[in-house]
């Protein structure tokens, strides 16, 4: 069942399985030049027509898309095509914006991720994020690390939680020997991997990476890349990024979002495809697509 | 459309008009600058320097271990001042600090901004930091000293004081708090921290130093004043140090100024080594505050 035929059913109750998937396919082939619903394996996410507001500015429009597990899922797209805004709406970190709505359904196994007794504290804490610039706490390496363990009550094993999420991050080499030492005296890249290793020490079954190479230098941003292939084998990671090349790189499924301007000259974000990252990369079915990844607008 | 950028060199003479103009303005606002520093300076030191040089003779034992006294200005000391001010700020300090710092997290993690009452709230704090501190005196004498029954006691002079510098201490923590970046709340949100940890372990640690330092200053300002607690009706001549928060007392500037209230000239001396001992006290909480930045800066 896709997840349009999911929303549809679950807008109109009365319907029956097969009605609603056909009002489904009806509403999809309306809504064009919007994307199919594609469905995925094992999805751990799924977003069905989700918009987001700030204010009474709609900055992402009818976003239907799913996310597989342990897979590596890149949000690729011009500036201002709200593909972080949709990444916030995985952990709810959109509610720490003020004026900030999301409309539509996201579930998270197929339990709403927006239900009135969904405790936002306890969705952040099984789906991690990483920023765009490395923000490690002015604390210790060892603090860092053990930060999110310590906030959700764990007191004892701390120092093998800290080893195993440094290693997880590629940084233990690196920093065994100055665990007590400011995180701040870091690289940029190796503060980056510590967000990584702290985000990790939480054991989220999802990282959401917004940008995570965006301030870093190639060499810190290859490091980065072979890190997610690593962690895909046990995370489930979607990944915002500029850079297309990244995408093709290090993603299983690519989504494709682009800004529509409305007559007002207001722009919107929406999804205009979604597949696998080798069919996006090498045969786009959307025209915008295609101009986007040869270079010729973005 | 081709410009020419003329470079004064040695031979030919600089004719830009930019290039002509501008150094002789920039030296003449930097010389502006220095001589504006120079004057502050200057006072400062002829003003210490007239104080010292006064007060050098006085400058005894007596001063810290004698009582004041009317009778005999070559011996009278000024303890119960120093132990009363040392009280007085004390309690001062107690009693701000954690409601300014509460106060501050409040107004800058919880209000909403855009309500009115905050905005009205935000507007009072900051017209109340510029309230002249004899006002807080006429307040403490009405509603604490008399209005509470709280009399002329160190509590009601602390509360008093309190009152004055609150405002302060609230604005120095609501900027300290303000100053740790978003990526930190952010950060330790995404870990699934609620958001008081957030604020226990991530805000205020990192809003520490700002804090210090604005509320021992805001207290330095506090132990100077003689003002409201003159009003509030403290007593010169007090023969013993305070013994609890319910004591009388008398504080420095009180005392100083009731000495220069002699007809004596002997008392001239007394009170200019009061005044040292006043700065001495000032110059310790101000270098105490500069530690407290150090020291947490450098642990980050």
């Amino acid at each position: 069942m896709t997840p349009l035929t999911q929303h549809v059913e679950s807008r109109f109750p009365a319907l029956s399985q097969s009605e609603a998937r056909e009002a489904a396919l009806t509403i999809a082939g309306q809504d064009t030049p919007g994307p199919s619903p594609v469905s995925v394996p094992s999805p751990v996410f799924e977003m069905s027509d989700v918009s987001v507001y700030y204010d009474h500015y709609q900055a992402v429009r009818n976003v239907d898309l799913p996310v597989a597990r342990r897979e590596i899922t890149a949000l690729i797209g011009p500036s201002g095509c709200g593909k972080s805004t949709i990444l916030r709406c995985f952990n709810r970190m959109n509610d720490l914006v003020p004026g900030a709505r999301v409309t539509g359904k996201i579930t998270f196994h197929d339990e709403d991720l927006y239900a009135d007794y969904v405790d936002p504290i306890e969705v952040r804490r099984r789906i991690g994020m990483v920023f765009q610039k490395p923000n490690p706490f002015p604390k210790s390496i060892y603090d860092n690390v053990a930060y999110g363990p310590r906030v959700n009550g764990v007191k004892k094993g701390l120092d093998e939680i800290v080893e195993q999420a440094l290693r997880g991050a590629a940084l233990w080499d690196e920093t065994k020997d100055k665990l007590t030492e400011s995180a701040l005296a870091l690289s940029g890249g190796q503060q980056q991997r510590l967000c990584i290793a702290r985000t990790i020490a939480v054991q989220p079954e999802v990282i959401l990476m917004d940008e995570p190479c965006s301030a870093l230098d190639p060499i810190a941003t290859s490091k980065i890349e072979d890190l997610m292939h690593d962690l895909a084998e046990d995370f489930t990671i979607v990944i915002v990024t500029h850079n297309m090349q990244q995408a093709a790189r290090v993603s299983d499924r690519t989504a494709f979002f682009t800004a529509d301007v409305d007559d007002a000259g207001v722009r919107h974000g929406r999804l205009v495809e979604f597949d696998k990252t080798a069919t996006i990369f090498s045969n786009p079915s959307d025209r915008r697509t295609e101009d986007y990844i040869t270079g010729r607008f973005g | 459309m081709t410009t020419t950028i003329a470079r004064g060199t040695s031979d030919s003479p600089v004719r830009s008009l930019r290039g002509g103009r501008r150094p002789p303005r920039e030296l003449l606002f930097r010389i502006a600058l220095q001589a504006s520093l120079g004057i502050a300076i200057s006072f400062l030191a002829v003003l210490l320097g007239y104080v010292l040089w006064t007060g050098l003779p006085r400058l005894d034992a007596d001063l810290l271990l004698n009582m004041p006294s009317t009778l005999r200005p070559e011996t009278a000391g000024a303890q119960s001042a120093i132990m009363g001010t040392l009280w007085v700020i004390t309690l001062t300090a107690l009693i701000t600090v954690p409601i300014g710092v509460m106060s501050a997290i409040y107004l800058e993690e919880y209000a909403d901004p855009t309500r009115w009452w905050n905005k009205v709230l935000d507007i009072n704090i900051q017209n109340l930091a510029a309230v002249p501190s004899i006002v807080y005196g006429i307040l403490g004498l009405g509603v604490i000293a008399r209005g509470l029954g709280l009399g002329l006691t160190v509590l009601s002079a602390a509360i008093t004081l309190s009152l004055l510098v609150l405002p302060v201490v609230i604005i120095a923590g609501r900027e300290a708090i303000r100053a740790v970046p978003n990526s930190i709340r952010f950060g330790s949100l995404a870990l699934g921290a609620t958001k008081w940890q957030t604020i226990w372990k991530q805000v205020l640690p990192a809003a520490v130093p700002g804090t210090a330092t604005g509320s021992i200053l805001a207290l330095s300002r506090a132990i100077g004043e003689a003002a409201p607690l003159l009003l509030l009706g403290a007593l010169a001549y007090i023969s013993f140090n305070p013994d609890g928060v319910l004591s009388q007392f008398t504080v420095l500037p009180v005392q100083i100024y009731d000495f220069i209230k002699q007809s004596r000239e002997d008392f001239v001396p007394l009170a200019s080594a009061a005044i040292c001992v006043l700065l001495v006290i000032l110059l310790v909480m101000n270098s105490l505050a500069i530690y407290l930045r150090n020291k947490f800066q450098r642990r980050w």
